[in-house]
């Protein structure tokens, strides 16, 4: 897969799925990518270069998401 | 004076412990006082206030702290723990109070002017607050702010030439034992192997793409001083395959005294004379030992690298010749199905750089196996645990061996698969008949 089209599939999935979800797993993007992990990291590592992505990190876990999205307050209900 | 009172902290220092509740008050009042007039870069209150907000965490029973965040230095995706109070009006020092990981040096051997230098750049950007070292071994740096961070990881790559470590869903910074450097019990050299692996999965261990956290950790012996085989999803544990060498003449000088037992260690109290019955051969797991008058025989088949007479014996019993490492898998701390040790997936491997077949051979298949099968936040010891171990051994492309077996199964089915079976599942029907009636 080029990577524009990469790109372009991933932001339309986390969009979409934005409203109700603003962290994704590793795996999840692997998914919407249909690609192998090996793969796959290496156009994710592109957009978290691009800052099209950025991690967000528990301290034990990591994951996705788009910039600006998923405040705290909107996972514990609150807006 | 105290910025806040903290009465319930103060009892706990009434402890027989040392406190780290005093250690706080010392670090607050160092920088209430400032006599090295150091350029704070994060509010000089921040010690009073963590103080502070722990004392409201005791009275109300519940946490202040909001968990995980965005923070991170550029193209890293671990070594930064985004930490934020809830209650940052109050306590305003530690409003952002993030951690960094700081990758440890091999073996932790360190110099003073390294470990002033460390301190003296987190007593400015930071809280001055450490942690020599956290459960994974790296150096931990509590409590800074975000515009900190990216200056802190200059000055330490840049001016230390030191890295951070791994956090999240990365390869955690490898830890070894002391090794070669200052123990003759190392079977390889465990800093030189924690290092490579270092230098060559920087990708591993800086941008998440694993499934979970996952951990290296090196022992050049079965003693596991780092205690690889509990807690590192891949564990490197040095052996040997030849015999234990003995030295007859000094199992002789421990036997008469003019050696102590256990290197002198143990000594503090009258243990009595020396009784190598009792305290070597009667304590060999798998009774492989036995004296023949005055040699010491050790039947090394029997042998399973238990350390004990080797230890109790140091002159006089040595680690083979012919050395090397085994490999385990899947140790982890409890979350799913409780904690688990490694299991042994390779016997013996030859551990010399640039160590191709261990990483080619055990670690990118593993990896590989693990990244597209295992489920989020599934360590590999579970993945290994809910697909079977002839699914590692299928992974790793070995022959089953009964070293890797703990115990006998309790199941007694066995499912073989078609290419395990000679001639596989079709048959001959006509030759079947011959010798059974439809």
């Amino acid at each position: 897969m080029e990577y524009e089209e990469a790109k372009q599939k991933i932001v339309d999935e986390l969009t979409k799925k934005g409203k109700t979800k603003s962290k994704f797993y590793f795996n999840d993007l692997a998914k919407i990518l249909e690609a192998k992990p090996r793969d796959a990291k290496k156009i994710v590592n592109k957009l978290v270069e691009e800052r099209v992505l950025e991690y967000w990190s528990s301290g034990s876990t990591s994951m996705y998401g788009l910039p600006g999205t998923g405040k705290q307050a909107h996972s514990e209900g609150e807006d | 004076m105290a910025k806040h009172e903290t009465p319930m902290l103060d009892q706990l220092e009434s402890g027989p412990w040392p406190s780290f509740v005093s250690d706080l008050k010392a670090q607050a009042e160092k920088r209430a006082k400032n006599e090295e007039g150091i350029n704070f870069q994060i509010p000089v209150d921040v010690v009073d206030d963590l103080l502070g907000v722990l004392e409201l965490s005791y009275k109300h029973g519940r946490t202040h702290w909001k968990h995980g965040g965005i923070v991170g230095v550029f193209g890293y995706g671990g070594g930064v723990i985004g930490r934020y109070c809830d209650q940052p009006q109050q306590f305003p020092g530690v409003a952002h109070f993030h951690t960094m990981r700081v990758a440890q040096p091999g073996g932790k051997f360190y110099t003073t002017d390294y470990l002033r230098q460390i301190c003296d750049i987190w007593d400015m950007r930071g809280s001055g607050i450490t942690n020599m070292h956290g459960s994974t071994g790296d150096i931990i740096f509590l409590g800074t702010t975000t515009p900190q961070l990216e200056e802190v990881f200059f000055e330490l790559t840049h001016n230390m030439n030191q890295d951070l470590g791994g956090s999240g869903s990365n390869l955690r910074t490898p830890a070894d034992c002391i090794g070669q450097a200052r123990c003759e019990y190392a079977c390889y050299d465990t800093q030189d192997l924690c290092y490579d692996l270092t230098q060559e999965y920087q990708d591993e261990l800086h941008r998440p793409a694993f499934p979970y956290k996952f951990k290296f950790k090196f022992d050049g012996c079965p003693n596991c001083c780092v205690a690889s085989i509990a807690r590192s999803d891949l564990s490197f544990i040095g052996t040997w395959k030849d015999d234990i060498k003995i030295d007859q003449e000094a199992v002789q000088a421990y036997i008469g005294g003019e050696l102590p037992p256990n290197a002198g260690a143990h000594s503090g109290r009258d243990w009595g004379k020396f009784d190598i019955q009792k305290e070597v051969i009667d304590r060999c797991p798998t009774e492989c030992m036995w004296m023949d008058g005055k040699t010491l025989k050790i039947d090394n088949r029997e042998c399973t690298r238990c350390m004990h007479c080797i230890n109790v014996m140091p002159r006089a019993l040595r680690i083979g010749d012919e050395r090397g490492l085994s490999i385990l898998a899947g140790a982890k701390a409890p979350i799913l199905d409780g904690a688990q040790m490694g299991t042994l997936i390779v016997p013996f491997i030859e551990a010399e750089a640039p160590y191709t077949k261990i990483k080619e051979e055990v670690i990118e298949p593993i990896w590989d196996w693990w990244m597209e099968e295992g489920k989020n936040r599934e360590r590999l010891g579970e993945l290994m645990k809910r697909q079977g171990l002839q699914r590692v051994i299928e992974v790793l492309g070995v022959d089953p061996d009964p070293r890797m077996v703990q115990e006998p199964r309790h199941n007694p089915y066995i499912f073989w698969k078609e290419e395990e079976v000679e001639g596989g599942f079709d048959r001959d029907i006509n030759e079947f008949r011959k010798y059974h009636q439809r």
